[in-house]
């Protein structure tokens, strides 16, 4: 009963949200609110990689991108033929179902993306781990730009607009409750005993690999989700977006935000966002200031900002 | 059949330049156990100062175009990029590791440096802006404000990123982020042997590096302080037990890989003249792959790391595979790393209970 009110809740807010925030705060900031959604799906997913299960990931864009250019291509070329399958839905309808189709399709193919990453990989560990996803990462973008059905270097055209602050947010939301969920149940005790010691929690029966493909999988499929709804936002993708330089950011996130924490996650996912905007009125020192600060908050405050503090501690599920 | 021995002699020469980027890669790792981010851009920076160097109309008129010109540009960009390193390690890695001072001013320096130019474009505004950053430093740090001692490598691999966001997007305002053509500094000969065809550059860039490689074993081999560092790289706080000034002996392994990374950025140039303030963000990305390759930590591993990704990238490039160019490297890396999960030369931890 408490879990249906808390979604119809949300839900009613989200939709208010969704019919007044652009009027409201003008086209610039709502794509700013937009990119801190995404941010947050992204950072709180990647959360469950490296500070869950302590397996050190630099490669998150390459998943990101997966569900990005999936669910665009997807409802690029099969967009009218879904539509004449839903052609018994008013379009509105229709649009939603293409969106959903869409993000599973994107969760769908990052899963499996990163099924086939973490199979092979996951048996190196620490800095050889990293280089090993960041050149995955890598390789996947340079695969899209050779792929011309989706604009290879030229970027991708055209993408319809399906998603929005609704479905950032409510996305954005279930990645939070999922991941908080799992982190508090057996699976996720089976991962933060693999952070905390690995050949501890092998002789105590914990099937190490298993958890580890397994963290990375959902992890994968939810930076998929972020892609499709990234896509579906702004119409046009480029290879460019998916640097490894986006995974760098995605880490600086949860590292200044504070490892192993969800709040972290996410609160490091609103401040990278906004200070990254905010410091464009330095213009040519945007990123110069960006970089110092960032050296300075982690020699002074290496546990991040809210390091291991957890507001949900000991606290039913939602 | 004389394609292929051609790729090979051009992959050689692009691969001996990886593998002196490798080895500052794989010689701080060695000792801090941190992927230094920011070294793909001190190579960077040593190409600049490199350029600068060679543009200098003393240098110009004192050495001409000359291989003695050609070695001063390249002493000049190798001992401040080392300076720039000794820099990074005092400044950003090393307040996390000791006791240190003027870490805050250092920083908060550069920042009132940038706002002062920000608000009034001129050297004036850019000093003024500096010594306040420094002041409020200073009061910050009598005030109490200590740099945290670091448990986690993490934050330590943040700083480097910091460090090398700092040194990109710098050398944008500083350098301007239109490219640069290196000047000529040494005339090119081409000389052809059978159907191959071998040019001077070329030549240059694998006798410099050899050379190098060498000094740089002597030193680690044959003296005292080569002694020192690779007794820090076994084991940083058993050796400051022995009585080594670890500080100073990272400092110094920054210097050197920093210097390295300076040649290499310098003989990259003279095989592809161009230079920008980005232009370390793929070679570095290969040549920590070379050195991963290789086995991190492992000097001989990442020079053959260095050659192989060389030599497989001007192959693939060669058979007309150019646009997976940035690809190659990395699929080798994994390819590698699934038949031996600790690089060719590397030696697994040892895994205690």
């Amino acid at each position: 009963m408490k879990k249906a009110i808390f979604w119809v809740v949300a839900l009613a807010v989200l939709a208010l949200l969704q019919a007044g925030l652009e009027g409201t705060i003008g086209a610039y900031y709502y794509q700013i609110v937009i990119y801190v959604g995404i941010n947050i799906i992204l950072a709180v997913s990647l959360n469950l990689i490296n500070g869950t299960t302590g397996q050190f990931s630099i490669g998150h864009a390459g998943f990101y991108a997966v569900g990005a250019y999936t669910s665009a291509s997807l409802l690029y070329y099969g967009q009218s033929m879904l539509r004449g399958w839903l052609s018994f839905l008013p379009h509105a309808a229709q649009d939603v179902v293409l969106l959903l189709i869409g993000l599973s399709a994107a969760a769908l193919a990052a899963g499996f993306a990163g099924l086939l990453v973490g199979i092979p990989s996951l048996r190196l560990r620490g800095d050889y781990l990293a280089i090993v996803t960041l050149g995955f990462g890598e390789i996947i973008r340079v695969l899209i730009l050779n792929i011309n059905a989706v604009g290879a270097a030229r970027g991708f055209l055209g993408i319809p607009e399906f998603s929005n602050f609704f479905w950032v947010y409510l996305f954005a939301l279930i990645t939070v409750v999922v991941v908080y969920n799992l982190v508090n149940s057996s699976y996720g005790r089976a991962f933060i005993s693999i952070r905390d010691d690995e050949i501890a929690a092998e002789a105590m029966g914990v099937d190490t690999t298993r958890f580890k493909v397994l963290s990375f999988v959902i992890s994968s499929m939810f930076a998929g989700i972020a892609g499709g709804l990234f896509a579906h936002f702004t119409a046009f993708l480029s290879p460019n977006t998916f640097q490894f330089t986006t995974s760098f950011y995605l880490i600086i996130m949860i590292v200044v935000g504070g490892m192993g924490s969800i709040e972290g996650a996410i609160l490091g996912a609103i401040l990278i966002t906004v200070i990254l905007e905010v410091f464009r009125e330095f213009g040519a020192f945007r990123f110069v200031n960006f970089a110092v600060l960032l050296v300075l908050i982690m020699l002074y405050r290496p546990q991040g900002i809210v390091g291991n503090w957890s507001v949900f501690k000991r606290r039913g599920a939602f | 059949m004389g394609t292929f021995f051609q790729q090979i002699i051009n992959g050689i020469a692009q691969g001996s330049a990886y593998a002196l980027i490798a080895l500052g890669y794989t010689m701080v790792y060695g000792v801090l156990r941190l992927i230094n981010f920011a070294h793909s851009d001190v190579y960077m920076f040593g190409a600049f100062m490199g350029y600068y160097a060679a543009k200098n109309p003393w240098i110009r008129s004192t050495f001409g175009e000359s291989l003695t010109a050609a070695a001063v540009v390249m002493l000049v960009a190798m001992a401040l990029a080392g300076g720039l390193g000794i820099l990074i390690e005092r400044f950003a890695y090393r307040p996390g590791r000791s006791e240190t001072r003027f870490t805050l001013a250092f920083w908060l320096g550069i920042l009132g440096a940038g706002a002062g130019q920000l608000m009034h474009p001129g050297f004036l505004a850019l000093t003024l802006g500096a010594i306040v950053g420094i002041a409020i430093g200073v009061i910050g740090e009598i005030a109490g404000l200590r740099p945290v001692k670091q448990e986690s490598r993490l934050a330590l691999l943040i700083i480097a990123i910091g460090v090398s966001l700092f040194l990109e997007n710098g050398g944008q305002v500083a350098f301007g982020a239109d490219p640069k053509f290196f000047p000529e500094i040494i005339h090119t000969a081409q000389w052809t042997v059978g159907s191959l065809k071998v040019d001077s550059q070329q030549v240059i860039v694998l006798v410099v590096s050899i050379i190098l490689m060498v000094l740089l074993n002597l030193l680690v081999h044959y003296t005292r302080t080569g002694k020192a560092m690779r007794a820090v790289s076994y084991n940083l706080d058993a050796a400051k037990l022995m009585g080594i000034n670890t500080d100073r002996i990272i400092a110094l392994t920054f210097a050197v890989g920093s210097a390295l990374a300076a040649a290499g950025g310098i003989l990259v140039t003279l095989l592809y003249p161009k230079i920008e303030p980005l232009m370390g963000v793929m070679p570095g990305l290969k040549a920590f792959a070379a050195a991963v390759l290789g086995g991190i930590g492992n000097m001989t591993g990442a020079m053959l790391g260095g050659l192989i990704l060389g030599i497989a990238e001007v192959m693939a490039v060669g058979y007309g595979q150019s646009t997976y160019r940035d690809a190659i490297a990395f699929i080798i890396l994994v390819l590698i790393l699934l038949v031996k999960p600790d690089g060719i030369m590397g030696k697994g931890p040892t895994e205690k209970v």
